[in-house]
């Protein structure tokens, strides 16, 4: 079993990312959406953890694109999804967990 | 059970709370979900994370702010054979807290094993 | 894949219920279905009909409803969650004596346990929420 956790929270406001990333199993994948896209900015404070973490890490691209952010450099490893891949990752991992 | 929530199939259901109580109205509705869900012979199970701690917290006096006192409740999870109830130890101890401050047994976890937790489920359900 | 959505937050005040609307739409469009949207919290606030948003601005509850329309979706507002935010519909309305409805087309009332019976017969759960 693996499990797409999901975090909305800019990691900068609140500690859902972090509270996510210290107990989401190996094998697993992190999708970034709403506030929480801030997280992966290269250069920002959470990007390395992120890319460091045990994790697929992925990022919805249109909440990037609305905070200003469609061109920003992320780290390679950090996908970006749009909608239909957030839908194909729902269905490509076996449970889908919403942290709030 | 009645028949009428007989449907046929039963998954592994956790109810994640990371919540306090009475901040806000999500650690009463999450209650109720867990009550409702245990009509339907399933097999659950219910964490409590992170402030999700403070739910189960002994001697809860929301009743003179007129809140309804929730915490009750959570002693009669067993009577709805709801008896997999999990705690993690650290969540407790960042917060200066033991078993010993909880209202009802539980079983308490380390955060390294709350992933695997999580992994053996069918339905994860976090308020 | 059958997927069983559930909405957390009310319109506007979180990105919750776009995310949660952006999502079924893309699902239904890549074919899969969607079983269920249940909005509990402050989320059954999606289906009031009152909502009058700026003309500039979405609509998010004719979003939802002209969804439901087009794909036949089944989208259920707790009662309990209801009943405290005042979201009434018309047997709501006449058992509790109120003097007005206001629920909007495609949305229907229904308990918590409609919420437990479409995660059992989903294929995977999304709940979008702040």
């Amino acid at each position: 079993m693996a499990t797409l956790n999901i975090v909305n929270k800019s990691p900068f406001e609140k500690h859902t990312l972090s509270q996510c990333l210290s107990r989401a199993a190996p094998g697993g994948a992190i999708l970034l959406i709403e506030d929480a896209v801030c997280a992966v900015i290269k250069g920002g404070a959470y990007a390395e953890q992120l890319v460091t973490g045990q994790q697929k890490v992925y990022v919805l691209e249109p909440d990037l694109a609305a905070r200003g952010f469609a061109d920003a450099a992320l780290p390679d490893s950090i996908n970006r999804v749009d909608y239909n891949g957030f839908v194909d990752l729902v269905t490509q991992y076996d449970l889908v967990h919403s942290w709030f | 059970m009645d028949d009428e929530n007989d449907i046929g199939v039963v998954k592994r259901f956790l109810y994640v709370n990371r919540r306090a109580p009475h901040g806000s109205i999500y650690a009463l509705e999450s209650l109720e979900t867990v009550l409702i869900g245990a009509a339907f012979d399933q097999d659950v199970s219910v964490l409590f994370v992170d402030d999700g701690v403070f739910q189960l917290k002994k001697d809860q006096q929301p009743d003179a702010l007129g809140m309804k006192n929730f915490s009750k409740t959570f002693r009669a999870l067993e009577m709805y054979d709801v008896e997999k109830i999990y705690v993690e130890d650290e969540s407790l101890s960042e917060r200066g807290l033991s078993v010993d401050d909880l209202l009802i047994d539980v079983e308490s976890l380390p955060r390294n094993k709350i992933g695997a937790l999580m992994d053996a489920q069918d339905v994860v359900l976090s308020f | 894949m059958k997927i069983a959505v559930v909405v957390n937050e009310g319109p506007y005040q979180h990105q919750a219920a776009d995310s949660a609307w952006h999502f079924v739409s893309a699902a239904l469009a890549r074919g899969h279905e969607i079983n269920r949207v249940f909005f509990y919290h402050d989320g059954v606030n999606n289906g009031s009909r009152l909502t009058t948003p700026p003309q500039d601005d979405r609509h998010i509850q004719q979003r939802w409803s002209e969804l439901a329309r087009q794909h036949n979706l089944d989208l259920v507002l707790c009662v309990a969650a209801c009943q405290r935010r005042g979201l009434v519909d018309a047997d709501e309305k006449k058992r509790h004596g109120k003097d007005a409805d206001n629920i909007a087309d495609g949305f229907r009332i229904s308990g918590l346990g409609q919420l437990i019976e479409a995660s059992v017969e989903a294929d995977r759960v999304v709940s979008f929420g702040d």
